[in-house]
């Protein structure tokens, strides 16, 4: 029964994007049945783990098929406790962001709504492909429909935008591409990732894979210095677009050096180690610092972004329990927070036009409930225990002091930036006195609003508060994997 | 018993979440009504926890299992002992208190807002429900039996306080002081993580009964990285925790800008409750702290400088609640004092002494600020015991019990912490010893001042009628009046413990009450010797007023009347005298605006710098725009390649044909 699991993660919502366009003009169809895709398409990943085997550190609900048998290329699907969670998180996210467009968006529904369902379909091809060609093509295709909600429900500078994110990205996957024929040349004709997990390989192509892979992840994750484009795609992204950009594209890279990156090159990826954790602590402090004196909330909130992505791939290069499940918490975490807080920017960009702090102020006196769920969302983002945010920061910097002491204490400095930017933001928003008379006519939240923040408020608040289920699912695999990256490939 | 360790923190939130959601559905009467039921509930288990605790039986078990991760199992759980129940009761009898002042105190709230702010409607009910869910925080923080759950206390008393300085949300200052106060408190919780971090690296655990099994191997361990002495470390960390929370030098900054809060809050979270968090948890770590004389020494100069450059500062404070503030500051230091001299049970019982009357003087200070309609400053008061008679009585007894005068709470409490301090051997605590003398007569001086100043004299609120105040100063002096009894009740009921508090030193400190929970190594004999010259309260009292600590505190009382009742005159003459020195202290050393200027300046210059000369200009310039600017003179080269011309097309090939025609003729 469960075989068909992942296929269904995959195409009910791609197959569904094409009933949505099919509804084609009639908007109000168009997003009942995209929100009914939503739904079918959560429910049918909700098995994935309720049914899943937590002793088992390998892949489950495996499905294998031939694709092109000339080349030895399968339509091979399987996920363990590391991606799995993911295509819950994706699936749960879509309908989140199907919710939040119901009544901003009145320009092309139906293609609008569609292409986030496509996309919710390749995202989780992409976590649940186990062949390396059909991993690269889920992982490029989702490129599409992105590149559309930018560039066509954008905002003023979207063409801009939208090229710089393409071409950036198409950049660092081209160099992957190489990575991969050489993988399977030298693996005497195999696209299977497991396959490759165990093969021999010198040092100097590890080391030139795991580069070739890391300018690929690192532009999606995205990691510094490469990390320019995501705070002009966020702006110019339409709110889900930035929700889905934020919670799920982001978590592409950083799960492409889990499956890649450290298990095929692991000899390299020790090597190349300090240079990671360098890397990842420059996002954490120089964009802290960067994300302080913003003036957009858009771009603020994307740099915080990537500020707290480099915990993520902090937690993956110290190569220690609790730092690769902290990462992984953290990533999951952030797509609650990431999203939360971009849909609250939303909700106030739709009523005002304006992402500018300065054209705010005293929102609180006009919008009290919605100023409550964003003090939930601004405190998550700073990491406030009992919500999802403490949970793989903290993890993390443990990882990080037991790994060594520096590196702990240079990842704690985000306890004070992550503060200061978030809450100075709040209080120039929120706090004060009303600042002007549109901020004085502001409606407080609707029904439709509240939905959605009050679901992704109480997932950050049950993941905060009892993580445990969390990472209970990932124990076996994280182990296999740092036991398999501990062994000598050379 | 278990349910009843269940019911204490968790009615109080009960009460928050019922107040907070449903506010407008129960009205302001139900949300008081609520809220204080759930934190009488709680305070009379804690009553009967405490007599449990009393016959003997303490508790540590496991609630859930939060975490598991890398042979780190993270547990939220109780530890019920005797450390831990006084805490309790104090928390939940100083929040019953405030509780029931905040009725008298919030009841025209809505005055405080802006017309048609929608965060002034319920405003009432919301308050209630932040200070019953610090009351659940608090609970805890004191009830953990492990780091993880003492952290979560700790940054969720922390996030009430900062909604609760920032309740009146349209105030400028109320706004820039609880993000000062996060701040600040986060760059503490940096130090606080750092030590938990390291104990998790080393232990393998973070539960309390592991960790303080361990301490003997931990303190024989050297940080591999850094090379320093862990156990050292460890405390260091977690004590800058405690500066942050306790507000100690130089992370002390926070606390008087607090004061914007609502003057309950400043009673029951920043004088009697979540400041002390800092001593508790130390206390609470006394196995560990008492294995480092380093950090003692830290710990004790640190506390020092607290209590006496802070007590300075109340001196030239004018607002009444800042003299509170600064008082609050200064005794806190001399809790800190007490934990460096390895007095972890004296500190607890200052702790406790100085919630009742530290609570006192600043609800009192509240029923003023009521009477005077939200008037501060005590230069436009004066000769109000006439109008104030319970207000001024009880303020009058915090006072007393503030500057350590026989028998009030505070002397037994302060007087143990001096001796304390006298007889330790660790380093710095010759100079602690000299700070806290001379605290003790600034402490008898500004607290008598603020009596004076506003009880007594002059009553200078009648010129404020010529200023036409406004809204009532058109019609003739207002003459203010003593609060209702929801205020005056709880100033009464606080003010026994405030007096009669101190009696209890005998069993708490030299009894075996304390048993297990504190740990003092053998190497540090300063209690014992307390232990060997305490003569009972009597003696005590009888041998307190020959000692230099009382005559200091009299001395500084009598100052005090000297010069705001005798001759009034002379505070300005002083002041304009002493020059720089009053204007040091009253820029309270430029500790803001230093802060002001490289911490937060500086960080935003810094951010600035990186963002446009490093993301900006040099990876988006040159970086990536130069590539596609690289790409694009490229391809405007390689364009002119492409003419059209059938000739140079043609012309090009011959020159390669010859080219290539050289190379094969060549290559032998």
């Amino acid at each position: 029964m469960s075989s068909y699991l992942l296929s269904l993660a995959i195409w009910v919502p791609i197959m569904g994007a094409l009933m949505v366009f099919a509804a084609g003009s009639n908007k109000n169809l168009a997003r009942w049945t995209a929100l009914g895709v939503a739904l079918a398409g959560f429910i049918v990943t909700v098995p994935l783990y309720l049914g899943f085997d937590m002793s088992e550190a390998g892949m489950q609900f495996v499905e294998q098929r031939a694709w092109i048998p000339r080349f030895n290329i399968e339509y091979l699907l399987g996920v363990d406790g590391i991606s799995m969670l993911f295509l819950l998180l994706n699936s749960f996210i879509t309908i989140i962001v199907v919710i939040a467009g119901w009544q901003v968006i009145e320009d092309k529904v139906a293609q609008y709504l569609g292409a986030f369902l496509i996309m919710s379909g390749l995202m989780n091809g992409i976590f649940s492909a186990l062949d390396a060609v059909l991993f690269y093509v889920f992982f490029e295709a989702s490129l599409i429909p992105m590149y559309i909600i930018i560039g066509v429900w954008g905002g003023h500078n979207r063409v801009y935008a939208a090229f710089k994110f393409f071409l950036y990205t198409l950049l660092g996957s081209l160099l992957m591409l190489i990575a991969l024929i050489y993988l399977f040349l030298s693996s005497g004709g195999s696209f299977n990732l497991l396959e490759w997990h165990q093969l021999r390989i010198d040092m100097t192509p590890q080391i030139l894979i795991f580069l070739a892979f890391l300018v690929a992840f690192a532009v999606k994750v995205p990691m510094w210095p490469v990390h320019t484009w995501l705070p002009d795609a966020h702006v110019e992204a339409p709110t889900g677009g930035s929700v889905v950009l934020a919670a799920i594209m982001l978590k592409l890279g950083a799960y492409g050096f889990l499956r890649f990156s450290l298990p095929i090159a692991p000899d390299a990826s020790h090597y190349l180690a300090p240079m990671m954790i360098a890397l990842s602590l420059i996002a954490v402090i120089y964009i802290g610092f960067v994300a302080l004196v913003q003036t957009d909330m858009k771009k603020l909130i994307a740099y915080s972004s990537i500020s707290h992505m480099g915990f993520v791939t902090l937690g993956f290069f110290i190569f220690n329990q609790i730092g690769v499940e902290g990462a992984l918490v953290q990533m999951i975490s952030h797509g609650f927070i990431s999203a939360a807080m971009f849909l609250c920017v939303g909700v106030m960009y739709d009523r005002m036009h304006s992402r500018n702090i300065a054209d705010y102020g005293g929102v609180v006196n006009t919008m009290p409930k919605f100023a409550a769920f964003f003090m939930l969302f601004a405190m998550a983002n700073a990491g406030l225990p009992a919500t999802s945010g403490f949970v793989g920061e903290f993890m993390v910097i443990l990882g990080a002091i037991k790994f060594n002491f520096w590196v702990g204490f240079a990842a704690a400095t985000t306890l004070i930036l992550g503060a200061a930017y978030t809450l100075w933001m709040y209080k120039r928003v929120i706090f004060g006195e009303v600042a002007n008379s549109h901020v004085a006519e502001l409606a407080d939240i609707n029904s439709r609003e509240f939905l959605f923040l009050a679901l992704l408020a109480f997932c950050v608040l049950a993941m905060g508060i009892y993580p445990y289920p969390f990472t209970e699912v990932m124990h076996a695999s994280v182990d296999n994997l740092l036991k398999h990256v501990a062994v000598s490939k050379l | 018993m278990k349910m009843l360790y269940l019911i204490v923190p968790f009615a109080p939130l009960l009460g928050a979440i019922i107040a907070g959601f449903f506010g407008r559905a129960i009205g302001r009467v139900g949300a008081h009504v609520v809220t204080i039921l759930g934190v009488t509930i709680s305070f009379l288990a804690s009553l009967v926890i405490l007599q449990d605790v009393m016959a003997g039986n303490t508790f540590n078990g496991d609630l859930y299992t939060w975490l598991e991760s890398g042979g780190l199992s993270l547990k939220i759980g109780f530890l019920i002992d005797q450390l831990t129940v006084v805490m309790m009761v104090v928390v939940t009898f100083v929040s019953l208190m405030v509780h029931i002042y905040t009725i008298g105190y919030m009841a025209h709230d809505e005055d405080n807002w802006p017309a048609g702010s929608l965060a002034g409607t319920n405003s009432y009910q919301r308050f209630f429900a932040y200070i019953s869910l610090f009351t659940f925080s608090m609970l805890m923080l004191v009830m953990s039996n492990n780091f993880v759950q003492l952290f979560f206390g700790w940054e969720a008393v922390g996030l009430v306080s900062y909604l609760l300085i920032g309740f009146w949300s349209n105030r400028p200052t109320a706004i820039y002081a609880n993000l000062k106060a996060f701040l600040v408190n986060r760059v503490g919780d940096f130090g606080f993580l750092l030590g938990i971090g390291l104990i998790a690296a080393y232990a393998g655990s973070l539960d309390y009964a592991t960790v303080f099994g361990m301490s003997k191997e931990l303190a024989t361990i050297t940080e591999s990285v850094t090379g320093w002495p862990l156990i050292t470390a460890i405390c260091i960390g977690l004590f800058i925790g405690a500066m942050g929370k306790s507000a100690q030098f130089p992370l002390h900054v926070w606390l008087p800008d607090s004061m914007e809060g609502p003057t309950p809050i400043s009673a029951l979270i920043h004088a009697a409750t979540m400041v002390t968090a800092g001593i508790f948890m130390v206390a609470r770590m006394s196995p560990l702290f008492e294995l480092s004389d380093t950090a003692l020494s830290f710990v004790i100069v640190i506390g020092a400088i607290t209590t006496l450059f802070m007590a300075l500062i109340a001196i030239v404070q004018t607002d009444i609640k800042r003299v509170v503030a600064y008082s609050t500051l200064s005794q806190l230091g001399y809790m800190t004092m007490a934990l460096g001299a390895s007095a972890y049970s004296v500190a607890i019982f200052h702790l406790m002494t100085h919630a009742f009357f530290k609570a006192v003087l600043f609800l009192g200070a509240g029923s003023v600020i009521i009477a005077m309609h939200h008037e501060q400053d005590m230069r436009k008061m004066g000769g109000l015991r006439k109008y104030l008679p319970i207000t001024y009585a009880t303020m009058l007894i915090g006072a007393i019990a503030n500057a350590g005068l026989p028998p009030f709470a505070g002397f037994f409490s302060k007087d143990s912490i001096i001796m304390a301090v006298q007889a330790s051997q660790i380093p710095g605590a010759t100079f602690a010893y000299v700070c806290a003398l001379a605290a003790v007569f600034i402490g008898g001086l500004y607290s008598f001042r603020l009596i004076f100043f506003t009880f007594h004299g002059k009553e200078r609120f009648r010129e404020q009628a010529h200023d036409a105040h406004h809204g009532h100063g058109h019609h003739g002096v207002h003459v203010p009046h003593e609060s209702p009894k929801v205020v005056t009740v709880p100033l009464i009921l606080l003010s026994i413990p405030a007096i009669a508090s101190g009696w209890l030193i005998g069993s708490f400190l030299y009894g075996s009450w304390f048993g297990d929970a504190i740990y003092i190594s053998a190497t540090h004999a300063g209690m014992a010797q307390l232990q060997a010259a305490f003569t009972g309260v009597f003696g005590m009292l009888a041998h307190g007023v020959v000692t230099l600590p009382f005559w200091l505190a009299l001395a500084g009382a009598v100052t005090a009347w000297f010069l705001y009742i005798k001759r009034p005159d002379l505070p300005a003459v002083i002041k304009r005298k002493s020059g720089v020195l009053a204007t040091i202290l009253e820029e309270k050393y430029g500790f803001d605006k230093f802060n002001d200027w490289f911490f937060a300046g500086g960080a935003r210059g810094l951010g600035r710098g990186l963002w446009k000369a490093g993301d900006q200009m040099l990876i988006d310039g040159v970086a990536v725009n130069g590539t596609a600017r690289l790409v694009g003179w490229f391809s405007s080269v390689v364009r002119l390649i492409q003419s059209g011309h059938i000739y140079q097309y043609a012309f090009s090939m011959i020159i390669g044909v010859f080219v290539l025609l050289t190379l094969w003729l060549n290559r032998a």
